[in-house]
């Protein structure tokens, strides 16, 4: 089976990052998976996307057009994606900047302030791992402690000081 | 072995350090930029030498220059960047140097754009540069495959004394896949024959040259270098053969454009429609023994490309026209969709 995720945000956000963080649970778990940036103009300011899958077997196509799974980080990216999601699928939404709610009733959704989490928590640029904690909640792709193996080696050495800060805003993301 | 996780662009890099390359001269472009910026911090801390240099042409004239001597040596660039390059390549190649050059592919004619295509299969495999000469040409399909390749082509551009090509596309230079490095034994070739490295008075010295003024001299220096593309034909083609012992309809498709159609062709298989894949792994020497064989059961071919239609030519060359070969293609950046590619499976398994 594969899992096909897609994050997308504006450009600063996280979005690569928090995908590179599910690419590498997937490395951690033995799986097969692929990562594919959006690497256009966009990086820089304006819409930023990544493609994830996570599979059993090898991966074909790593663009995820149809995903099982969307993290919707702002406005244009949830306008943008929402339709594309798979019936059955789940969408993950930071509300603080999303102020539409979904329309279909065949995917689940989830609102997450997680903009506005991150600043009352100090967990400033938090947001997207809030809302991988709560993709890792309500999915069970993986276990926590995978993902807290995952953080520690994707958060460069001389970051190391916030693999903690990374750790709470999973736990804040799991219980919201 | 340890699985990593790498960048297509950077896993071409670190490949290419470990198959012992000792000088690396590009120049940025994007989407292959992270293999140049992955060789400048790491190149000097295995030994050898990283340059930028001032332009495209300036990068593979010292890569010519480097190889006289005898190191491996390797520049990188994408499509438009690799037009620059085309008149040192037909140098090397005039001089008998090895090399490897990567051209990761964007969209084009001109600056095009900087998404992922195919559409330098007719430069890489036809044309790449003036005069009578081939280069060995690799196709990857995953990240793995980079690594692995790289290693291949330092190999055989050693052993056959030519330049060779890796062959990628945006996709694969961006796209992060687990990868594992095998344990590189790099088989040493003497160079002392021909490598213009010192002669301390010791020996003739050598000339590297790829000019012949007497007709004669140049025809049998052309005809040498064919001989030597006759063998590489006989010896050095690859390619992978998916579900095609029983296939109505074989697809064709090299590279990125592989993964989808693998997928497409699964999509197939659950419906009811026998369809298999033929990817070739060398597009020079295209590999016709292995396609031949593909498509023994197959009653017509869909070749599938991000371009409008390259390899195609060589896929029908290469089956002398025996069976109707059909074309499907996105162009300029886009990706060809495994739905789309299954339509046009469907149409076509229809049709005949």
């Amino acid at each position: 089976m594969t899992t096909e995720i897609l994050l997308a945000g504006f450009g600063g956000q996280g979005v690569l990052f928090a995908g590179k963080i599910l690419a590498y649970c997937g490395l951690m778990d033995n799986k097969e998976l692929s990562w594919l940036p959006s690497y256009g103009p966009e990086m820089r300011g304006g819409t930023a996307n990544c493609s994830v899958c996570i599979s059993d077997d090898p991966i074909g196509s790593p663009l995820v057009l149809a995903p099982d799974i969307l993290v919707a980080m702002n406005q244009p990216s949830f306008d943008k994606f929402v339709n594309d999601v798979k019936s059955g699928g789940k969408i993950f939404i930071d509300s603080t900047l999303v102020e539409s709610k979904c329309e279909r009733d065949d995917v689940e959704c989830y609102y997450i302030p997680s903009s506005q989490l991150a600043e009352d928590n100090a967990l400033k640029g938090g947001s997207n791992i809030i809302l991988l904690g709560k993709l890792l909640k309500e999915t069970n792709l993986f276990t926590l402690d995978t993902m807290k193996k995952a953080i520690e080696k994707v958060v460069p050495p001389s970051k190391a000081h916030l693999i903690e800060n990374n750790f709470k805003a999973i736990e804040i993301g799991m219980n919201n | 072995m340890e699985r990593n996780l790498m960048k297509g662009n950077e896993a071409l890099a670190e490949a290419a350090i470990r198959a012992g390359c000792k000088c690396f001269f590009g120049y940025p472009i994007t989407p292959q930029t992270e293999l140049a910026a992955y060789m400048s911090k790491r190149m000097h801390k295995a030994g050898g030498v990283f340059l930028q240099a001032e332009s495209e042409i300036a990068a593979i004239n010292m890569v010519l220059g480097a190889a006289s001597t005898g190191v491996r040596a390797m520049t990188s660039s994408s499509s438009p960047g690799v037009s620059l390059k085309s008149e040192g390549i037909s140098y090397l190649a005039g001089s008998d140097l090895p090399a490897v050059i990567i051209n990761v592919q964007r969209g084009g004619p001109g600056l095009g754009g900087i998404q992922p295509s195919q559409a330098d299969y007719w430069q890489a495999t036809k044309a790449l540069g003036h005069g009578d000469f081939h280069i060995l040409v690799y196709a990857p399909a995953s990240v793995q495959e980079m690594v692995d390749m790289v290693v291949k082509s330092f190999d055989r551009a050693d052993k056959y004394r030519m330049p060779a090509m890796i062959l990628a596309d945006g996709l694969l230079g961006q796209m992060m896949e687990p990868v594992s490095f095998p344990e590189i034994n790099a088989e040493a070739y003497d160079k002392s024959s021909w490598a213009a490295n010192g002669h301390q008075n010791k020996r003739e010295h050598h000339i590297i040259n790829s000019l012949y003024l007497k007709p004669d001299e140049l025809q049998t220096s052309v005809y040498e270098r064919f001989e030597r593309y006759e063998k590489i034909k006989a010896d050095e083609t690859d390619a992978e053969l998916y579900l095609t012992e029983d296939c109505d309809i074989l697809l064709c498709a090299y590279g990125a454009t592989a993964r989808v159609v693998k997928s497409a062709v699964n999509s197939a298989r659950e419906i009811g429609i026998k369809a298999g894949m033929f990817r070739p792994k060398t597009l020079w020497p295209f590999p016709v023994k292995e396609i031949n064989e593909a498509c023994k059961s197959a009653k017509c071919l869909l070749d599938v490309e991000m371009s409008m239609g390259q390899m195609i030519d060589d896929v029908k060359l290469a089956i002398n026209c025996s069976k109707p070969v059909h074309f499907f293609g996105r162009t300029g950046g886009i990706i060809p969709t495994p739905a789309e590619i299954l339509e046009e499976i469907k149409k076509i398994g229809g049709a005949e």
